[in-house]
C-alpha cells in the first residue's frame, strides 16, 4: 500500500522540530536560572506545559498513522519509547515543585536536553526497517 | 543529627537522572528480553541487570537514611566498576557483546552519563555524609 504521508514518517516534520527546539530553548532558559541561583519560576512550568502539548500532538499523529495502517519500523521498542516521552514533562514538573531551589530548575533543564533525544530516538526507531 | 539529607538540593538532581537512565534503560531491556533474548543473551541480560542497579539507586537516594545511603553506595559501587569492566571488556573482547549495552564503550552511547552518573553519586555520598558529633 502506497504511503500518504511523504516523508514516511508520521513523526517527522515540523511539530517535531517545534518541540525539540521548544525543550532546547526551555533547557537554556532553566540552566540560566540554575546557574543564577533562582528556583524553577512560571516560565518553567509553562515550558514544560508547552513541550508537553507538542509530546502530546505527536502522539496523535503517531495513532493517526498506526490507525491508517502504518507501522512503525521496531513497534515495541516505538511504543516504549512514546510512553516514555509523554512522562518526561510531568516528572519534571513535579521533582521541580518538590524542589524549589535553583536545583528544581537544574532538573528541568536536564529533562529538557533529555526530550529531544527521546525524540530523535523515536524517529529512528519508526523509520528503521527489517531486522 | 548534622546529617545532610540525600534527596535535597543536587541530590534531587541526581535522583532525577537516576530516574531518567531508569526508565530508559528497563525500557530498552525489557523489549529486548522479551523479543529477542535469543540474539545476544549476556549483552540484553546485562542492560536489564544496570536497569534494577539504577531503580534500586535512584529509590537508595530518594529514601535517604542509614539504609538508602548504603544501598546507594552499593548501587554506585556496582556501576562505577560495571560500566569500567565492561566498557573495557567490549573494546577488548567485541564478540561478547554483539549488540550494545548500556554500559558499552563506557557508555558513548549514551554521552558517557552511565560513566559520570556513579562517580557524581559517589561524591554527593562523601559531600552528605554524616557529620560526627
Amino acid at each position: 500500500m502506497s504511503s500518504p504521508v511523504p516523508t514516511g514518517s508520521p513523526i517527522d516534520g515540523f511539530l517535531a522540530v517545534a518541540t525539540i527546539v521548544a525543550s532546547l530553548l526551555l533547557a537554556v532558559w532553566a540552566l540560566v536560572a540554575a546557574l543564577r541561583h533562582r528556583p524553577p519560576d512560571r516560565v518553567q512550568f509553562v515550558g514544560l506545559a508547552v513541550v508537553e502539548v507538542g509530546l502530546l500532538a505527536l502522539t496523535v499523529l503517531a495513532l493517526v498513522a498506526l490507525a491508517g495502517g502504518e507501522r512503525p519500523g521496531e513497534p515495541a521498542t516505538f511504543a516504549g519509547y512514546l510512553v516514555t516521552l509523554v512522562c518526561l514533562p510531568p516528572l519534571a514538573a513535579v521533582l521541580a515543585r518538590m524542589e524549589p531551589t535553583r536545583w528544581g530548575s537544574a532538573i528541568v533543564c536536564a529533562v529538557c536536553l533529555t526530550t529531544p533525544v527521546v525524540v530523535v530516538r523515536l524517529q529512528q526507531t519508526w523509520e528503521f526497517v527489517g531486522g | 543529627m548534622a546529617e545532610t539529607a540525600t534527596n535535597r538540593g543536587p541530590g534531587r538532581l541526581l535522583i532525577a537522572v537516576y530516574l531518567l537512565f531508569a526508565i530508559a534503560a528497563s525500557a530498552r531491556a525489557g523489549v529486548q528480553i522479551a523479543t529477542k533474548l535469543a540474539e545476544a543473551p549476556v549483552a540484553y541480560l546485562l542492560s536489564g541487570v544496570a536497569a534494577v542497579i539504577y531503580i534500586v539507586a535512584a529509590v537508595g537516594l530518594a529514601r535517604a537514611g542509614t539504609g538508602g545511603r548504603r544501598t546507594a553506595l552499593v548501587c554506585c559501587l556496582v556501576e562505577f566498576f560495571g560500566v569500567l569492566g565492561v566498557g573495557t571488556l567490549s573494546l577488548v573482547e567485541p564478540h561478547l557483546f554483539p549488540e550494545a549495552t548500556v554500559w558499552s564503550e563506557f557508555g558513548s552511547g549514551y554521552g558517557y552519563i552511565p560513566l559520570v552518573l556513579p562517580v557524581l553519586g559517589l561524591a554527593w555520598l562523601w559531600h552528605s555524609r554524616p557529620t560526627p558529633p
